[in-house]
């Protein structure tokens, strides 16, 4: 497969200056069961970076410390240089407080494999809550934005639709709106679109496209390997909590030079 | 005709105080119930099992058992309560116990994506339940919650037993001077009746109201 236009302007693996997302050292267990087991990981701003990976492995885990829907247990995550999940007072490690981890989580956009579209609210409403509540724009303002996002996703039409008269293809387009329309530092994407009919995942996979051709910083868990090799910047390979293989797509996917990862790429292609 | 006049103005005093005695456990256990549900969902692992442990035992008791404890019994520990603040009180608990169950049943059955797509746009805890759960919970709330509305309603002609002069009280001394007890028991059954029948119209008609939210 040629590299598409959007490889030539992204950032190489090791771009100077501070990166957006600092993973160095992360460990996460579920009581005994290791998930993450010491993630080094740097994403650069503009870098689309692709995790794949088989179930269980630790990929969707990692999104979700990213952004503190879980705590991790060692090692740091920072953002923009900002430790997210702990303060460090003369050594102490202290949980942050809820109203840190809210103030950090706006900044890292996350849409979830399972929409979780808010039923109670319209497709504009589901976008303005954030803008409103968390931002602090008026409503007139947050509307106009919600307007655009969602006319930039293709859902112009559909602004006052509740979640439950959209397909699931509209309604994940929905959750990405709802998640960049806060302008987030780094867009988390995890398995979006593996509860998508299959005639449904081009329309939600094209708005991911636009948005890394837009210079959008996005870590994306996905098991569509076609998409990852043309959209990535770079792929990361994780298995058992740890970075087996990373590299940019082409060397990732074509060399294989692991073992472990010839053998995923086998099952999933 | 005096005497019919006289027994329809003491009926409906004692009609007053039963939808006064409902209001007050109505809006009491309500704001308590729901604040205890919140913390039975949300809490720290304490409240949340002293709140249970709370709501185990009080539901655990036949509603005039706790009437007569409340007013026979905390006596004995030196608090004095009239009949009236007793009743009131003791319904209260009642109700409060059966809201902290209704409420956590609400909320739990919000899906946990919900509080995780709340939390991912950056809401804080109260934003959350405000916006988000609330919403989404007051439907699967409302309809338990009038039930047991009406059950506060028809639990309140208990209070006649420590001699709050209710509905049923009234409608008992008032037998007892007429001595025509069907007609004003008929008279009772249709007065309670309906005020729960309009209860739980407004139930169904608030249930097809939230009908248009789906997952």
């Amino acid at each position: 497969m040629p590299i598409s236009a959007s490889n030539a302007t992204s950032a190489p693996a090791h771009e100077p200056g501070q990166p957006v997302v600092r993973i160095r050292g992360l460990k996460k267990s579920f009581g005994q069961i290791v998930v993450l087991d010491g993630i080094n990981l740097d994403v650069h701003r503009g870098e689309v970076v692709t995790i794949i990976g088989p179930s269980g492995g630790g990929k969707t885990t990692l999104l979700r410390c990213i952004n503190v829907l879980e705590i991790y247990d060692e090692g740091s995550i920072q953002i923009d240089g900002v430790e997210v999940g702990f303060t460090d007072s003369s050594g102490a490690r202290r949980k942050r407080t809820e109203s840190d981890l809210a103030h950090h989580r706006a900044e890292t956009g996350m849409v979830f494999q399972l929409f979780y579209l808010f039923p109670h609210l319209t497709a504009a409403e589901n976008v303005m809550l954030g803008l409103r509540k968390v931002r602090g724009f008026g409503k007139a303002e947050a509307r106009a934005i919600a307007e655009r996002w969602l006319d930039r996703v293709g859902l112009a039409a559909k602004a006052d639709s509740l979640p439950s008269q959209l397909s699931g293809g509209q309604q994940q387009r929905v959750g990405i709106a709802r998640a960049v329309a806060m302008e987030p530092k780094v867009l988390l994407l995890d398995e979006i679109t593996s509860a998508l009919d299959p005639e449904l995942v081009g329309e939600v996979l094209s708005v991911v496209r636009k948005l890394a051709e837009e210079g959008m910083t996005m870590m994306v868990v996905t098991h569509e390997m076609a998409f990852a090799r043309e959209v990535s910047s770079r792929v990361v390979f994780i298995d058992a909590g740890r970075i087996v293989a990373e590299g940019r797509p082409e060397d990732v996917f074509q060399k294989q030079s692991n073992e472990r990862l010839r053998s995923f790429l086998a099952r999933v292609s | 005709m005096a005497d019919i006049f006289s027994s329809m103005q003491f009926l409906w005093r004692g009609l007053f105080v039963t939808v006064e005695v409902s209001l007050l456990v109505i809006c009491l256990s309500l704001v308590a119930g729901l604040l205890l549900g919140v913390v039975v969902t949300y809490g720290p692992l304490p409240a949340r099992l002293a709140i249970r442990l709370f709501s185990d035992v009080i539901r655990g008791i036949p509603i005039l058992v706790l009437i007569f404890f409340v007013y026979y019994g905390l006596p004995l520990t030196g608090l004095n309560l009239n009949n009236f603040v007793s009743a009131v009180m003791a319904l209260a608990l009642f109700s409060t116990a059966q809201i902290i169950e209704i409420a956590r049943g609400a909320l739990q059955s919000i899906h946990h994506g919900q509080t995780e797509a709340a939390k991912a746009i950056g809401l804080t805890f109260a934003q959350r339940l405000l916006y988000v759960i609330f919403p989404q919970a007051l439907r699967r709330f409302l309809p338990p919650w009038i039930n047991s509305v009406t059950d506060v309603v028809k639990g309140s002609a208990l209070v006649s037993l420590v001699g709050v002069v209710d509905l049923m009280l009234a409608i008992q001394q008032v037998i007892g001077r007429t001595y025509v007890p069907l007609p004003l028991y008929l008279l009772g059954a249709l007065i309670y009746f309906s005020i729960n029948y309009t209860l739980s119209s407004l139930s169904r008609i608030l249930e097809a109201r939230y009908a248009y939210i789906r997952e």
